[in-house]
């Protein structure tokens, strides 16, 4: 029996049609617009204005603090200006225009594909590197990684796990960077066991890629305390709690990070910036992303600079289908609908999926029949039914009380629901206005 | 330019819809149909047809002109109700009491309350308690299976096993006199018993039953705990006093109890929310129908006990929660 997570989950249909796709680069657009805000925690800081000349890979917005990051120019060329623009989030938020010229990377940059695996930085200096780098969360939570490699006083970690998981169905980014990067994969994963100060790392991957278990598990030979963990195929085990608690059974209590049960999890896609960022001196300013969908004539893996608009990827992927009736910048259960096809790819983009029309829109909303569904498919435990009616209702002390901060938003509910019921929007409400009245008492 | 959709996560739906769900028991019904129709015959074809259209018909008329909304009958609630009733009513109940039985599941027991989603009891339950208290006699005449396939009002009648145990042990007979003169328990099973329509065939039930399950329209929590706790109430009784109380595979293949556990019991909208709740529901269910068989005054007590655990599902729900993530803490460092 394979290993997965021990409470609720939905499986999906899984539609991975890009697949098998290699790795393509996709040419350097002529213009970016590299948003400040593209990770969780505080914007960064320009540090290039209008005129400047900037090459790939050089800082051109700083971290304002522990929770922030750096940010690098993926082109090089003239900064054009630094406004206001239209960024995947729906607002107009600010960000770095860039017009490229050329293709001149920094000189520091080591360009050679050779592998290299000779870890020669110290634990601090690899946790310095990777905050430098800019390198964020890649499989789309976007969390500063080198905030998880600081491991706070009096906690320790024992384990670190890999999450290859793609749980979200149509995404392949990571399965194919497995395929293709697995070595550097490996060595990003002992640089990190390196930073983290444990001999123990799991690389967590669901069944449906047996191809890419195969592969690492005959790369992992090896490395030391490398091990493969195949798991059952289950909505959303890419998520933090039930990655760790499929891995090694172990469940972080209620409002608690993962270092509380002694873990620390990353993404493969962060591990292989990782590799990029200590062993080859180059910051995080491309990644892979997949464009799919059910009507798109050629469904790919792109290698995308930052700042690169949607349209360029979908272009490039045959272009967008008549019948389109949505972008997704993610997948499709966690993924955000873009109101337009020219916002920026972001160090958070792992996937553009095309919706066509008549799957684009939600069901008619009935009554709820009190089915019970929601409550059995939820990971973390909680009754969405109830959740919702609380939050319509405004009752937020007992939204509280039955922990509506727990939620980790996967919609698992909504996607359940046979009546239809927009059950993670009204948790997100109560979600937000919970949130707030904690954050006021604690005051 | 196409115009996009911009609307919250999660873009895709599972494709279930509660139309699905409903149809889905009412097919999971058809084994359980077929057996009423067989062993009796014509009866059991009139009195669905009746429940089902009357039923059908009260809640569109309902929604149409009182309530003034659109009507939602082809969600398949009210067949779903109509076919429930129909199962619990005797083969040769005349149509007017139908009727009136369709009235009071519909109006009363779910559109008061506000419809699909909103009754506290379970409607047909509502209805067939209903008829049960206003005409008792008419609502306990059982035609005899297998004797009555052109019949209908004119039917044969004869007790049902639980009536022949109940009085017949009030008279101070024992049970194994009276296991003598019912049928036989594979006889209980394959339904050759009198009884309401849906009710007699354990094995057509049972069919339904795996049905859901493999469908994922129910889960195996209320059903199994109630026939579990019946089993183990009466198997008790039965241990402690042989000649007094009859044993648990007779409590489980008669009556109303298996169609009470797997499809009046499981009604979405009269039951709890989480598995534990469900299973405390299903533990009273099975209790409080022992209780009523063996220490009441009627010899059946299925319905009563669903209706009465029904009260308690509000009180079920807000104190019996989901197991919640994380509650049981594993540290660090233990494997």
């Amino acid at each position: 029996m394979l290993k997965t997570f021990s409470l609720g989950g939905v499986h999906p249909a899984e539609n991975k049609f890009s697949a098998g796709k290699k790795i393509e680069t996709l040419p350097v657009p002529e213009q970016v617009s590299v948003p400040i805000a593209q990770h969780i925690g505080a914007p960064s800081e320009p540090v290039v204005k209008k005129g400047d000349e900037v090459k790939v890979g050089q800082l051109i917005a700083k971290s304002t603090g522990f929770v922030s990051t750096n940010i690098h120019s993926p082109v090089s060329g003239k900064v054009f200006k630094v406004d206001d623009i239209l960024d995947a989030s729906g607002y107009k938020r600010k960000a770095i225009i860039i017009k490229v010229e050329g293709d001149e990377w920094d000189e520091n940059i080591n360009r050679n594909a050779d592998l290299v695996t000779d870890i020669t930085l110290s634990k601090e200096e690899i946790v310095k590197k990777v905050g430098e780098a800019g390198i964020v969360g890649l499989g789309g939570a976007t969390f500063p990684a080198h905030v998880k490699l600081s491991v706070p006083p009096g906690k320790t970690c024992d384990v670190l796990i890999l999450n290859a998981v793609e749980c979200e169905p149509y995404l392949t980014s990571d399965h194919q960077l497995m395929m293709e990067k697995g070595e550097e994969i490996m060595v990003g994963t002992q640089i990190l066991m390196k930073a983290l100060d444990v001999t123990k790392a799991i690389i967590g991957i669901e069944n449906n890629k047996k191809d890419a278990i195969d592969h690492m598990s005959n790369l992992a030979q090896k490395y030391d305390g490398i091990t493969i963990e195949a798991l059952k195929v289950q909505y959303p085990q890419g998520g933090e709690k039930q990655l760790i608690d499929a891995c090694i059974q172990r469940q972080i209590p209620s409002g608690k990070l993962p270092i509380e049960v002694g873990a620390v999890v990353q993404n493969v896609g962060t591990t292989y910036a990782v590799y990029e960022a200590v062993q080859k001196n180059k910051p995080l300013f491309e990644r892979i992303v997949t464009v799919t969908g059910k009507s798109v004539s050629k469904p790919s893996n792109f290698l995308t600079r930052v700042g690169t608009p949607v349209s360029a990827l979908i272009n490039a992927a045959g272009g967008l289908p008549e019948d389109t009736g949505k972008v997704i910048g993610g997948g499709p259960m966690m993924g955000k609908a873009l109101s337009s096809i020219e916002v920026p790819v972001t160090k958070g983009s792992s996937g553009i999926l095309i919706m066509p029309d008549k799957i684009a829109k939600r069901g008619t909303m009935e009554p709820c029949i009190r089915c019970s569904k929601c409550v059995s498919v939820c990971p973390m435990g909680l009754s969405p039914y109830l959740l919702m009616t609380v939050s319509d209702k405004a009752i937020w002390d007992r939204a509280e009380e039955e922990k509506i901060m727990d939620c980790i938003e996967c919609g698992s509910c909504s996607y359940t629901c046979p009546a239809s019921r927009p059950l993670l929007d009204y948790i997100r409400l109560g979600k937000g206005k919970v949130g707030n009245i904690m954050r006021s008492r604690n005051k | 330019m196409n115009t996009l959709t911009v609307s919250p996560s999660p873009h895709v739906h599972s494709g279930d819809s509660v139309k699905k769900n409903m149809y889905g028991v009412i097919i999971a019904l058809l084994p359980a149909l077929a057996a009423s129709v067989y062993y009796f015959g014509l009866g059991a074809l009139i009195v669905t047809m009746a429940a089902v259209i009357s039923c059908v018909f009260f809640e569109w008329a309902i929604q149409k002109y009182l309530l003034k909304t659109n009507p939602t009958v082809l969600d398949g609630s009210a067949a779903l109700t109509g076919l429930l009733l129909a199962f619990n009513m005797p083969t040769n109940l005349p149509i007017w009491i139908i009727i009136i039985g369709s009235l009071v599941a519909i109006g009363i027991g779910k559109m008061s309350f506000g419809g699909l989603g909103n009754n506290i009891f379970n409607p047909a339950l509502v209805g067939r308690v209903f008829l049960l208290i206003s005409f008792p006699v008419q609502m306990t005449l059982w035609p005899k299976p297998s004797e009555n396939m052109t019949n209908y009002l004119d039917a044969t009648t004869g007790a049902t096993p639980l009536s022949v145990m109940k009085e017949g042990l009030a008279n101070g007979e024992s049970v194994s006199s009276l296991m003598a003169k019912i049928p036989s328990l594979s006889e209980l099973f394959f339904g050759n018993l009198g009884g309401s329509a849906g009710e007699v065939a354990a094995v057509a039930l049972l069919i339904g039953l795996v049905y859901m399950l493999i469908r994922k329209i129910i889960t195996w929590h209320i059903p199994v705990s109630i026939i579990a706790t019946v089993a183990v109430f009466s198997g008790i009784l039965n241990l402690a006093s042989p000649e007094q109380f009859a044993g648990p595979l007779f409590h489980i293949l008669t009556g109303g109890l298996m169609l009470g556990a797997i499809f009046m019991a499981t009604d979405y909208v009269s039951s709890p929310m989480a598995n534990k709740g469900m299973i405390i529901f299903g533990i009273g269910i099975g209790v409080i129908t022992v209780v009523i068989r063996v220490f009441g005054a009627y010899p059946e007590g299925v319905s009563f006990a669903i209706l009465i655990m029904n009260g308690f599902v509000p009180l079920i729900d807000k104190y019996v929660k989901p197991k919640r993530f994380g509650e049981v803490v594993k540290t660090a460092g233990k494997k």
